[in-house]
């Protein structure tokens, strides 16, 4: 068993010599480790509690006190960023979660079975998803579960909501990667030795997409940010999270621009910019060092 | 143990049915390995792959039968004849064709077999595997590792590893060595004759080169346009061929030994199967060609001993 270990590890550093000649994925690596630790230690280094209301410091520009200013309450911008931070990501992983489980299998299954109904039906539902814009079918899907009165936290139906709209892509993708990868030869000497269709699905096509699913999902959680920024905007967010969205959101209702409480919105706003660029950054990155037809020697 | 009887196996084209083997009868016996051979085209590759019915959508069995071990296969259901193939005929594939998948530790991939076919636990599985990589020359610890960390004749060895892991009574073997270089390709063979006495191994060998059969091959049968024109034993074949396609094969190989001369051609093209020549099928191409070859079929006349000869001239 040392040997496996020992050729997992080698594996693992030549693929990270490959990626550390990236210049564009390592300061995309960067910026997105930084958001990590913030997600991770942010409630941690916040200056002030970020829900805590204070009367006497309403609307104040930066200050050394409040480095980036306090909202219409008077709370702390700087707090509810960092806080926010853990939220808008933890949203974007789940959702990106939905997305990328979806997106493999139905992608996988439309591959596959291309030639039969089955594949055809649900190549049809790709394009439909891919076509309708994102927003209204999120808005609709969002709204639509609020009104069934699902017993969920509306934190999970933000999630829900964004993961279903999100996978037409990853799906696109997964598919025309499995149409090629079933016509190749090994594919045929899997069933000769009496693989059936689930083993060759899974065991022997999945595998061979896997490295695709992986940057196509780092590209998605950016995606899906701002996804939920756009939900938490119009209103459709969970208002007992903070998250860049819900701060928007706030900062919009209550006409921040109108009195040029620039500190109030420019920051989530940056947040966002910056933190998708730098997934961005990294899934290209990732999708050019783990696909051999992309990769720069 | 294996009997070919009057097999027709058609693809289905726009343009017509191809008529890739028309008619193909042959026996084998346990222990013998048996030659297959013919230019590019003339059905070599779909009779393999109608004994292991791994035929494309396209193909049809028209009519014959194949006994193995009594049992007539081409009448089994699917599922029925997924036990069979690996645990009794399994097939070497060309390493050249990408046979292993390349996301999947080599041992790993040889270890599904196993699991598909037999209820053993994976660790007997795994150890089993190692056995066989081992039996081919290649060190157990190569288990964990990727295709792409093999070199070309250890892929072609793992290959053969796998298709005899469950220890089957015949293994077929499509063009083993083509795609490799000669260095290695002499690796492949010689493992091949080890393992042929080592195991007592039945083998259909299929290949355009004549000097892989020459070194590997008890029988040799030789294929022309969909049908055998020619069996025998190995020697007697290579010695004193009959069939005037048989020679024209013979001669196209230059003799180390045997006098300098230019090796011979044979004259014309391939036939087209979608619309073979009528009467013998090699009359358009042949030297010695009579008014009776345009016309009539010949038919599979014993010669001497083993040998077996369709042509006019005998």
């Amino acid at each position: 068993m040392g040997m496996r270990w020992h050729l997992y590890k080698k594996r693992l550093k030549s693929t990270w010599n490959v990626y550390k000649r990236n210049k564009k994925g390592m300061v995309g690596l960067t910026i997105t480790l930084i958001f990590i630790f913030i997600a991770i230690f942010g409630p941690y280094i916040t200056p002030y509690d970020p829900k805590k209301i204070d009367k006497t410091a309403m609307w104040e520009p930066p200050s050394f006190k409040h480095w980036l200013g306090t909202d219409n309450l008077g709370r702390d911008i700087l707090s509810q960023l960092l806080y926010g931070t853990r939220i808008s990501l933890l949203v974007g992983l789940f959702a990106t979660l939905i997305s990328m489980a979806l997106g493999t299998l139905i992608g996988l299954l439309a591959g596959y079975y291309a030639e039969s109904l089955l594949g055809e039906l649900l190549e049809r539902v790709i394009d439909f998803f891919l076509v309708i814009p994102y927003l209204p079918l999120m808005i609709v899907f969002a709204t639509v579960m609020r009104e069934m009165e699902i017993k969920l936290p509306l934190f999970w139906i933000v999630i829900i909501a964004i993961g279903i709209t999100g996978w037409s892509g990853t799906a696109r993708v997964v598919r025309s990667q499995t149409l090629s990868v079933k016509e190749r030869q090994f594919i045929e000497r899997a069933r000769s030795i009496g693989a059936g269709d689930f083993d060759i699905v899974f065991r022997h096509i999945l595998p061979n997409i896997l490295p695709l699913v992986f940057a196509e999902a780092v590209l998605t959680i950016g995606g899906s940010i701002i996804a939920e920024a756009a939900l938490s905007f119009i209103g459709l967010g969970d208002p007992t999270h903070i998250s860049w969205g819900m701060m928007l959101n706030y900062a919009f209702t209550y006409a921040a621009p109108l009195r040029g409480a620039y500190w109030f919105f420019i920051p989530p706003g940056l947040a966002i910019l910056i933190l998708v660029l730098g997934m961005t950054l990294t899934g290209y990155a990732l999708d050019e060092v783990l696909n051999p037809r992309l990769r720069e020697r | 143990m294996l009997e070919v009887k009057g097999v027709k196996t058609y693809y289905l084209t726009d343009e017509g049915q191809v008529k890739a083997v028309d008619g193909v009868s042959f026996a084998m016996e346990r222990g013998e390995t048996l030659g297959l051979a013919g230019e590019s085209g003339c059905g070599k590759t779909t009779l393999a792959l109608t004994i292991t019915r791994l035929l494309p959508r396209n193909a049809r069995v028209i009519s014959g039968e194949i006994y193995f071990d009594g049992v007539e296969i081409l009448s089994l259901d699917e599922e029925e004849f997924r036990k069979i193939r690996w645990k009794d005929i399994s097939i070497i594939f060309q390493e050249a064709m990408n046979a292993l998948n390349p996301v999947r530790r080599v041992g790993d991939q040889i270890v599904e077999a196993i699991l598909l076919h037999e209820n053993v636990a994976r660790e007997e599985a795994v150890d089993r595997v190692m056995n066989a990589l081992e039996m081919v020359g290649i060190d157990r610890e190569r288990f964990w590792h990727y295709p792409h960390e093999f070199s070309g004749g250890m892929r072609q060895s793992a290959l053969i590893a796998m298709a005899l892991v469950c220890n089957p009574k015949l293994v077929i073997a499509d063009e083993p060595v083509t795609a490799l270089d000669v260095m290695v390709r002499a690796q492949v063979l010689k493992l091949i004759k080890e393992l042929q006495s080592k195991m007592d191994l039945s083998m259909i060998l299929i290949t355009h080169d004549l000097s892989v059969i020459a070194e590997t091959c008890d029988r040799v049968a030789i294929m022309y346009a969909g049908k055998i024109v020619e069996i025998g034993d190995v020697i007697s074949i290579f010695k004193d061929p009959k069939h005037p396609y048989t020679k024209g094969l013979v001669k196209a190989f230059p003799s180390i030994y045997g006098p300098r001369e230019l090796p011979a051609s044979i004259s014309g093209t391939p036939p087209d199967l979608l619309n073979p020549p009528s009467g013998c099928r090699f009359h358009p191409r042949c030297p010695h060609v009579m008014d009776i070859c345009k016309v009539e079929e010949p038919e599979m006349k014993r010669i001497n001993g083993k040998q077996y000869v369709a042509c006019h001239l005998y």
